[in-house]
Order: structure tokens, then C-alpha cells, then sequence
């Protein structure tokens, strides 16, 4: 069924008899050509780009709980391009590239809403970085823009521009960034892939592969096994569990990310602000509701929930930026956990076992990457070759000195 | 988190700095043949488990002691809190 304003009119007049679920659920086959494993938002994308791009056909998403549930719908929806270095930059272009046609691709309204993402300048130090960053934005055909205070001052009136500690002093603005609907991404992608043919199971767990002289021949699920001519893994927070069923350690640390949702107001933001020096950032969604984060807690976690101190210096952040935030009420907080690669950057590669391939390692900043990594992942995955903007995403690159280090920080994951 | 500091008693887990996997604790041998596997490993693999966890906290501000924290990453409760140094020397450092 194709999803229309037509369509919508005409089930209106019916009484939306006519509305069909928008995806099967089918039970798992005995063999598929290709299984991704996680069904979140990379998991989903790379089954749909396999269908769709690649003609691969006979493909299966094993999710172990409900598509969606993970990190794709859990995250801040922010999209944007805004990379400095050579390895991400190319790729993350090419993602919001993707964002930017996915809705007519994929039949399905993801709310993409390019309304513009503000990095936040305090310092010299800070101009200059950003400066040289909007520079490799250009250059690898992103858009990039410089603003001034005042320039700030007539979009963001209501902003604190004289912190005496944070002064802003301008601003690094990429209108081509955004926010994106989370839930509908993975949902979009989910009906996308199965109308193409491919298996979305739910509630299936993979708990081991089968390994036969060094191939990968299939997985072992919470619901039988399950043959594979290769097998994708696309599993976010939890790759380190996964991997290790095929006897790897990751060069990732688990850690949690809290995000915060204030009750619904009147449209006040117009566009995503970051306030990177204060350990805050914020939207408001199309519901009203002001979205907003900051750091991650910074210590190793499986739990989905975090602890108080980050939500106090989250919200110290942001009333030292956006002091009319003290009269709004906090509606819900979560966690969400994140692979926090060991140079902040992602990892899309094969593995030493023949027929496995992993994708994981997008810290807090996977969701912009989704479409990109979908149809990178489903590139390697098909013609056994990365795609020419994922060329850098590979493991030995910690063994071979070449980090992607945009922060410059070193093998802790807890600073990127 | 409260941290239960062997020398100081219970510190709320913000006086500290996270650093990871207590298994930062046994550096290679440089000199080793092979050391720059043994390094590669050291610094960038990680067990990374869901379940109890042994890692290093340093009390940036406190008494600037570093501890080994055993920890559980799905519940976050602390199930026993030792001086790093001591850890270390039982390993054999320092001898
Ligand atoms: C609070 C928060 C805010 C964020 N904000 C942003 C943002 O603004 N912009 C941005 O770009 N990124 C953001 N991110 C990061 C982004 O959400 C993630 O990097 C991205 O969603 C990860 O990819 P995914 O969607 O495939 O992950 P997930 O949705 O987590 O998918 C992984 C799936 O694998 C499944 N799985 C795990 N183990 C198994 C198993 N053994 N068998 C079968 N299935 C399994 C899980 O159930 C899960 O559904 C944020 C993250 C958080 C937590």
C-alpha cells in the first residue's frame, strides 16, 4: 500500500477500514542469503538498501525485542554534517544527502525538518576550530555558515549572550541540519524492507553464531537456528555482548546517554542549539516539547538509565544559556547506550570471520548516520568491498595508528 | 554512585574521574618482543561486559588516590571498592 494524501482523504470518507499493518510478522525461514542482527535504525536501513539498491531479496532483521526500541528510538533526532576530518566528513555528507530525499524514497513521513543546527562560540580558540571546520564542510561540498552575535541575536533572541563565563561571540550554523522524526525512521525503513521482501523478526535474540572452519554459516536465536550466507551485525550499545560470541573484543566501551523532554510550549526554538562549552544542547519538537541533552555519564553501562549528577550539570547548562528554561517543567528522562568507539568515530567492516561483518562504534551521534550506514553496510555486505565514503571505518586502523580522532582525545571513550 | 573509599568512607562518584578497565593496571612490557601487539591490545581492546566490572576511578577531588572499583554495569551497584596501589602490588608491582 502506498502511503498518500490521497489515500489519506479516502480512508477518512471510509472509516479507516483500509489501513493495513505496515510490516508482516513472519516466523524466521530456515536459511537466508543475508541476516542482520539489531533491528534498529542501521539494522533496519541496511536490510532496505540491500533490497532496494542491491537486489538482495532473501534477507532477515532478527530484533531481539520491537524494532525501535533501541537507540533509534531513544536518541535526540538531531541530524547534521557538521565533521571536520577526512574519514567522517565525505560519509556524514553523503548521509544528510540521503536524509534529505528519504521520505519520497522510502514512502514514508520520517518529519524531516531541515530547520538548521547552531554550534555556539565562547572563545578565539573556539572560532578558530570552527572556523577551519565550517572550511572542510565546504570543501566536501557540505554547507557551512559563520554568524555573528547579532545575526544570533535576531534568530535566538532570548539566549544569555553576556554569561560572564560563556559569552557567545558567534556562532558555526549548518542550515542544511535538523531533526528527524526517530521512531518514524526505523518504522519507515522497517516497511520499506519488508515490502521488498525481507524478514523483519521480532523478538528473536541472537545468542551465538555457528562457526565452521572460519566461516559464519548462520546464528543461533531465542528461536532456533538460523542459516546465513553472511551475517551483518548492527547492534549499537550492545556489539561488545554480541561480538564476543565469535570470540572478539572491540576497541568500544559501553556508556550511557541521558535525554530530557520539557512539556509541550509554544514554537520558541526554531532550529537545534548546541552549547557545546556547557555540556548542553537543545530542540523543540513539532509536539512543543523542548528536547534536550548533554554529556554522556561517562562511565561504563548497560543500564538505559543514568545517574543524578549529569542531569544537575544538564540543566546547569542550560539555564546558564537559556535562563527562561528555570520556569519549564521536565516531563520524562531516559538512557540510552551507547557504543563509544575508542576514537569516537565508527567502525563498518569485516571481520577475521569469514562471512561476518560488523557495524558499530557511532557513539552518541549514530542516528544522523543511519541512512548512510544502511547503505554503506549493505554495500560491503553485497559486493564484499566498502563504499568509497566508508573506506576509513575499518578495525585495523587502531592497530595501524589512524585514528579518527575529531576531538583529538585518545583511546578514551569516555571523553569523545 | 557512592563510593565507598577504603581510607575516606562513602564520596559521592563525582569526586572522581573515570578511567576504565582495571586491567590498565597491568601495562605491557615495552621491551618485549612483540610489545607493540601486546600495547595495541592493551590500549584499544576492551572486554566491555554487562555484568560485574573491575575499573579505575581517581579521586581528582579528593585524595588523589586511584581506586579499583568492582561494579556492576547493568544495576550500577558497587560490590567492593580497594585501593588501586594495593591491587598493583598484589599483582606484583612495585617489588
Ligand atoms: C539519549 C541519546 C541521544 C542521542 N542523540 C543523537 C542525536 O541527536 N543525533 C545522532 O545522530 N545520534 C544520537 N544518538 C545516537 C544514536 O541514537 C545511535 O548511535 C544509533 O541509534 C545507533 O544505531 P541503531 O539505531 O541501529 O541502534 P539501536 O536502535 O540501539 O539498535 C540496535 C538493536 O539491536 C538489538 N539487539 C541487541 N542485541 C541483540 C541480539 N543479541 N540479538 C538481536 N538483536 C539485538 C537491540 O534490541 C536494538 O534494537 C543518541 C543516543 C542516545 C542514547
Amino acid at each position: 500500500m502506498r502511503y498518500s494524501g490521497f489515500r489519506v482523504l479516502k480512508e477518512a470518507l471510509t472509516g479507516h477500514k483500509g489501513w493495513k499493518p505496515a510490516w508482516r510478522a513472519p516466523a524466521p525461514k530456515p536459511h537466508y542469503d543475508i541476516v542482520i542482527v539489531g533491528g534498529g535504525g542501521h539494522g533496519l536501513a541496511t536490510a532496505y538498501y540491500l533490497a532496494r539498491q542491491f537486489r538482495q531479496h532473501k534477507v532477515a532483521v532478527l530484533e531481539k525485542g520491537w524494532i525501535g526500541g533501541g537507540n533509534v528510538g531513544r536518541n535526540t533526532t538531531i541530524i547534521r554534517s557538521n565533521y571536520l576530518l577526512e574519514g567522517n566528513e565525505p560519509f556524514y555528507e553523503f548521509s544528510l544527502k540521503l536524509w534529505e530525499g528519504l521520505e519520497q524514497d522510502f514512502n514514508y513521513n520520517a518529519m524531516v525538518s531541515q530547520r538548521g543546527i547552531l554550534n555556539l562560540i565562547h572563545t578565539d580558540a573556539q572560532r578558530d576550530a570552527f572556523v577551519r571546520r565550517g572550511n572542510a564542510m565546504i570543501l566536501n561540498g557540505a554547507d557551512a555558515e559563520l554568524l555573528s552575535p547579532a545575526q544570533i541575536r535576531r534568530e535566538y533572541p532570548f539566549l544569555n549572550f553576556n554569561d560572564a563565563r560563556f559569552p557567545i561571540k558567534g556562532g558555526l550554523a549548518q542550515r542544511r541540519g535538523g531533526t528527524v522524526r526517530h521512531d518514524a525512521v526505523a518504522w519507515g525503513y522497517a516497511r520499506g524492507a519488508d515490502q521488498r521482501g525481507v524478514d523483519i523478526i521480532q523478538n528473536c535474540e541472537v545468542t551465538g553464531f555457528r562457526i565452521e572452519t572460519g566461516t559464519c554459516v548462520g546464528v543461533e536465536t531465542s528461536r532456533g537456528f538460523i542459516g546465513a550466507g553472511k551475517v551483518g551485525v548492527a547492534v549499537a550499545g550492545s556489539s561488545s555482548r554480541v561480538m564476543a560470541h565469535a570470540g572478539m573484543r572491540l576497541p568500544i566501551e559501553s556508556h550511557v546517554l541521558q535525554a530530557f523532554v520539557s512539556e509541550g510550549l509554544k514554537p520558541v526554538l526554531p532550529g537545534v542549539i548546541t552549547f557545546g562549552a556547557g555540556h548542553f544542547y537543545c530542540s523543540q519538537s513539532d509536539k512543543g516539547g523542548l528536547v534536550f541533552g548533554g554529556d554522556i555519564d561517562g562511565y561504563n553501562s548497560y543500564a538505559q538509565r543514568g545517574n543524578l549528577p549529569v542531569i544537575e550539570d544538564v540543566a546547569e547548562g542550560g539555564m546558564a544559556l537559556f535562563p527562561g528554561l528555570g520556569r519549564v517543567r521536565l516531563l520524562r528522562l531516559w538512557g540510552g547506550i551507547m557504543d563509544m568507539s575508542m576514537d569516537g568515530s565508527p567502525i563498518i567492516d569485516r571481520t577475521h570471520v569469514c562471512g561476518l561483518y560488523f557495524n558499530g562504534g557511532w557513539c552518541y551521534g549514530g542516528f544522523k548516520a543511519t541512512p548512510a550506514s544502511g547503505w554503506c553496510f549493505a554495500h560491503l555486505l553485497a559486493t564484499d568491498t566498502p563504499h568509497p565514503t566508508a573506506t576509513a571505518y575499518r578495525f585495523d586502523r587502531f592497530e595501524r595508528g589512524r585514528m579518527i580522532d575529531e576531538k583529538g582525545m585518545g583511546a578514551q571513550p569516555n571523553l569523545h | 554512585m557512592i563510593i565507598d573509599h577504603p581510607l575516606l568512607g562513602p564520596c559521592d562518584a563525582q569526586e572522581f574521574v573515570y578511567k576504565g578497565d582495571a586491567r590498565l593496571i597491568d601495562r605491557p612490557d615495552g621491551m618485549a618482543e612483540e610489545a607493540h601487539v601486546a600495547f595495541f591490545d592493551y590500549a584499544y581492546l576492551r572486554d566491555n561486559p554487562a555484568g560485574v566490572h573491575r575499573e579505575l576511578w581517581f579521586h581528582e577531588q579528593g585524595d588523589r588516590s586511584w581506586l579499583v572499583v568492582t561494579r556492576n554495569t547493568v544495576t550500577h551497584a558497587i560490590v567492593q571498592v580497594e585501593l588501586a596501589r594495593d591491587v598493583a602490588r598484589a599483582g606484583g608491582r612495585g617489588t
